[in-house]
């Protein structure tokens, strides 16, 4: 999994059929320093996160094992909302 | 699977009710000279792993399986802690 700040919405319209009544956000991959690294990307809400919120996000078929999630058409869910990441010192 | 060190560990209150009683550490890859290797990640901890050690870890779907019939939503999962690993000098990254 990998951790993300959530940075905006996604509204789409015309879509697969079995996205429909999800939320998709964008989210930004960061370290556990809190630093962004990576690419963009858009992932299915499955815990009612919003803009601002520090994220766990499965990627691949995986993602189709979150909530609600079953043979939907998703490589990337959000699975928690981080209320705090403990990294030892020198990590 | 690939080696990593655990370097923290990350707290959620909310998540997906499969997530509920794991414990989420923070890896950091290493190469099999110890160093730091890619990018850190978060893996659900099958092994009872702690900060500080030497654990490996699968990838994919497969994260899931120790588990299982749980479908645990999970892409990264520490199956084993490592006691000492041994590489022939002129395999070790310099």
């Amino acid at each position: 999994m990998i951790l993300a700040r959530i940075v905006g919405t996604v509204v789409a319209t015309r879509k697969d059929p079995r996205l429909v009544s999800n939320k998709l956000l964008v989210a930004r991959p960061i370290d556990p320093h809190g630093k962004s690294e990576g690419n963009y990307l858009v992932a299915v809400d499955t815990v009612d996160a919003g803009v601002g919120e520090t994220v766990l996000i499965v990627s691949g078929s995986s993602a189709r094992m979150a909530a609600g999630m079953k043979d939907c058409p998703v490589d990337a869910a959000i699975v928690g909302i981080v209320d705090a990441i403990e990294v030892a010192a020198g990590g | 699977m690939q080696l990593a060190r655990v370097i923290g560990d990350v707290v959620v209150t909310r998540k997906d009710e499969n997530l509920v009683g794991l414990k989420l550490l923070v890896l950091q890859p290493i190469g099999a000279d110890g160093a730091a290797a890619g990018r850190t990640l978060v893996a659900v901890d099958a092994a009872g792993a702690g900060v500080g050690e030497t654990v490996f870890f699968v990838r994919g779907k497969e994260a899931s399986f120790p588990f299982y019939p749980t479908e645990v939503p999970a892409d990264a999962g520490v199956v084993g802690i490592v006691d000492h690993w041994d590489v022939e000098t002129e395999y070790r990254r310099t």
